[in-house]
């Protein structure tokens, strides 16, 4: 006798704009493979049994940053998710939270896009000297100052994992702060003073609780945590500096 | 679909977001900002495919390096199929492009003096790839895509899937795109067009590529009457996981890593490119070239010498005399992804790895700047064929190509726009009214049709495997063709279970499968009509290369039947055809 191929369940939900009616639930029995991930079942339903599921993928190495998803509630990249780790239990899938919905598991992303930019994500110089003087000196110790705000993958994940994010939409959160960190931080930038605007207004770092969630959640281990508590630290340093300055204070 | 169609204009478009996409449009903020620039592309810039590469970009920079020595690298690695022009203009450019890099931010790995870090790579005599520890590509990337964000004069179109060339006079005078969330056609007008989509390797079943890397940009040229050039050459890169295909840098040799087979031997010795010792050596053994490490799985298969596992044979990687020091300093990614995806620790296990598609030598024909056949029409990256790749690209000359000709095409194309009037927008309008048309009534309103696109997915990529792999013979082709054909004539036959607008991702599966069923033909014709061996592309029926007929370019074309094949010849400077010679 032969045993049944294992299965195992996956709740995904489901949301169409254009007529699709109010979002739902839908159940697929899906084979398991003990080496198959997530999105590997997804991809799964999307080619054998329902091709009108919609979400995205693309590099299913853990750098591209596409598919995030609320994996049982907890943000995750479904290519670096295993079915074993749920498996025999049902496994539900949600679009990341604390975002619009466009459709299914997809997101919009116009509102992060945006606040990208704010941060002003580049070298900022003064003066930007010749491609023939060669190129700036920075010391191993000087790039493991900034390293790992670098490694961002701008999935997502951190967005839909902060409270704070989802009570204020407005608030820069911890991507655009751990970017914005990651080139005040570069021995080759400075452009701290530019970025301070976004940085310390109302919607900047102050909005953050320091609940720490981010940084649990983050597939690249950058600590945006971190980030936001040290240009805490910095700026409060800044205005104590103005305020003992003779002539200065608030 | 067939309501009127929203219009935009621009001086240039820029289709794909990737290394070679970004750059161009950057070459084109800087040359002049007042044009205005359009990036279009079916992904946000972030999620492109440069982002995987992970081993580094070849620039020459060292006191020990020289202009000469990467030029011969690179066109013997070629097997002398390269243009040694295009060769020239790349080795010497390659630097400043990297440079650039560094002054936008790239995190460069450092020697402790601060100065930029370079390591060994396959099938080069000299140290020279920069590299950002194992994820060379992806801060890469994100920083060309940050960088651009600063120049007001370049506009974004994410998640725009482009469906075809708009073309007007003979001139390539915009595209059609369908915009994801809306699932709306557009027609976007420009005096030039780049096209920088990158790869194909999703024509085959076991690839490192992404799943978004489906030959779009070869197909639309293609389709537009344009030649795709030297498409028998595709690259099997000799270390994927098995299963997944994941690749495993090459970088895991440069470091030291080494190729054993299950007696623990190292069997690259037996395929010229030994000695085994003194380790490491360059231009040898584990750093020689991918074609020539490819091949020898296959042979040491046939030797009954490869280990089996579930995802088919494998041979082992072992770095573990690294120590997990110098592992976690220089190749953290790799023990990051063989932990995850085989569950093996490489600072004490082994890593089993088997060739895997990675890359395709040939693209849209291109001359130095960029420029195809077609006026207003550019190409640049993967997806272009310059050609400084052959028959055989190096480890770490892709992503300084994608810089140095993404730059060039952008230059070139800022000068073309300032001589050229818009297309006539009523002939623009007719063609992207058709192309919806076509698009609605192929998929959208179509009733019945009996195929799925994963079956025919899989026959074409099955087909392809078995017929256009690493070896290759006139009867595996031409039942490969066949094959693909007939699957063309299937085409037809296709019904999409989602007839929806937003975010229709079977709709752009199938336009995906589409542009791949071409692709897939234009290699398996071009390797049929390459009676030759040379580099990536060995016939086991003509095991030998052959200057006298084939020291020359294949140019495909698209008609109403098969492809048709031409020759051109390959440019030759200063360094005449030879023998490859490694391990010596």
């Amino acid at each position: 006798m032969t045993m049944p191929e294992p299965t195992v369940s996956l709740e995904i939900f489901r949301y169409q704009p254009d007529g699709g009616g109010p979002s739902t639930f839908q159940r697929y029995q899906v084979p398991y493979h003990e080496d198959w991930v997530v999105l590997d079942a997804i991809n799964y339903i999307k080619d054998q049994l329902d091709g009108t599921l919609a979400y995205r993928w693309s590099c299913r190495m853990g750098v591209c940053g596409s598919c995030g998803m609320m994996i049982n509630g907890v943000p995750k990249l479904s290519c670096a998710t295993f079915l074993k780790e749920y498996y025999p239990h049902p496994i539900r899938v949600e679009p990341l939270a604390n975002f619009p919905i466009e459709r299914d598991l997809v997101i919009v992303l116009d509102d992060f896009m945006k606040k990208l930019s704010q941060v002003q994500p580049w070298i900022v110089r003064a003066a930007e000297p010749p491609l023939s003087a060669g190129e700036y000196r920075q010391t191993p110790e000087q790039l493991d100052q900034y390293k790992q705000f670098s490694m961002c993958l701008n999935c997502m994940l951190c967005y839909a994992a902060c409270p704070m994010y989802g009570l204020k939409p407005l608030f820069l959160g911890p991507a655009a702060i751990a970017l914005a960190h990651r080139y005040n931080l570069d021995s080759r930038d400075e452009g701290r003073a530019s970025r301070q605007d976004v940085l310390a207004n109302e919607h900047g770092v102050w909005d953050c609780t320091l609940v720490g969630e981010c940084t649990t959640v983050c597939p690249a281990d950058v600590d945006p945590a971190a980030a936001i508590q040290q240009i805490k630290l910095s700026t409060a340093v800044d205005w104590i500096k103005r305020a003992l300055r003779p002539g200065g204070g608030a | 679909m067939t309501e009127s169609i929203p219009s935009h204009e621009h001086d240039i478009i820029v289709v794909g977001g990737g290394a070679a996409g970004l750059r161009a449009a950057i070459a084109v903020a800087q040359a002049d900002p007042t044009l205005d620039v359009a990036i279009v592309s079916k992904v946000y810039p972030m999620r492109s495919h440069t982002v995987s590469a992970e081993g580094g970009a070849a620039g020459v920079i060292k006191a020990n390096d020289s202009f000469e020595a990467h030029c011969v690298d690179t066109i013997s690695g070629s097997d002398w199929l390269a243009d040694q022009q295009a060769v020239e203009a790349f080795v010497e450019e390659a630097p400043q492009e990297l440079l650039q890099l560094e002054h936008w931010g790239c995190p460069w790995s450092r020697e402790p003096d601060g100065s930029i870090a370079v390591r060994p790579f396959g099938g080069m005599k000299i140290e020279r790839t920069w590299y950002a520890a194992d994820k060379t590509g992806f801060h890469l990337l994100h920083t060309l895509f940050q960088t651009s964000l600063k120049f007001p004069s370049i506009r974004r179109y994410d998640e725009w899937f482009v469906t075809k060339l708009l073309v007007a006079d003979g001139r390539c005078c915009g595209i059609t795109a369908l915009e994801l969330r809306t699932g709306v056609m557009h027609l976007l007008a420009a005096k030039a067009v780049i096209v920088c989509t990158g790869g194909a390797g999703r024509i085959f079943p076991f690839t490192t590529n992404a799943a978004i890397k489906t030959g779009d940009g070869m197909g639309l040229a293609y389709r537009a009457g344009v030649p795709l050039k030297d498409m028998e050459f595709v690259q099997y890169h000799p270390t994927g996981l098995p299963g997944t295909g994941i690749l495993i840098t090459e970088a895991a040799r440069g470091e030291g890593g080494i190729l054993v087979n299950k007696d623990g031997y190292r069997y690259l010795q037996d395929y010229g490119l030994g000695p085994a010792e003194p380790w490491p050596r360059l231009r040898a053994m584990e750093l020689g070239p991918r074609d020539k490490l490819s091949q020898a799985f296959i042979y040491e298969r046939q030797k009954h010498r490869t280990l089996d596992g579930p995802h088919g044979d494998y041979v082992l990687l072992d770095v573990r005399h690294l120590g997990e020091e110098k592992i976690d300093q220089k190749i953290p990614f790799v023990r990051e992804l063989a932990r995850r995806y085989v569950g093996i620790d490489p600072v004490r296990e082994a890593i089993p790895v088997r060739p895997v598609v990675h890359y395709m030598m040939g693209g849209i024909h291109t001359d130095l700047d960029g420029a195809t056949p077609m006026a207003g029409l550019y190409a640049a990256g993967e997806v272009a064929c310059v050609s400084i790749n052959g028959a055989n690209r190096l480890g770490s000359n892709s992503l300084p190509e994608c810089l140095v000709f993404g730059a060039r095409a952008g230059r070139h194309a800022a000068r073309f726009v300032r001589q050229h009037s818009p297309g006539d927008r009523a002939t623009l309008t007719t063609l992207a009214r058709d192309e919806a048309r076509r698009i609605a009534e192929r998929y959208l309103s179509k009733k019945g049709g009996r195929e799925r696109i994963a079956g025919l997915r899989t026959e074409m990529q099955t087909a392809m495997e078995s017929g256009a792999g690493i070896f290759r013979d006139d009867a595996t082709l031409r039942q490969t063709c066949a094959t693909l054909a007939d699957l063309q004539g299937r085409m037809g036959q296709l019904r999409l279970d989602d007839h929806s607008r937003s975010f229709n991702t079977e709709l752009t599966a199938a336009l995906e499968l589409e542009f791949m069923v071409d692709i897939a033909e234009t290699v398996a014709h071009s390797a049929l009509a390459r009676t030759e061996s040379r580099g990536s592309h060995q016939r086991t029926d003509y095991p030998r290369r052959d200057d006298a007929r084939f020291l020359k370019h294949t140019l495909v074309y698209r008609t109403d039947g098969a492809p048709r094949t031409d020759l051109l010849a390959v440019g030759i400077t200063r360094w005449p055809p030879g023998e490859r010679v490694y391990g010596r």
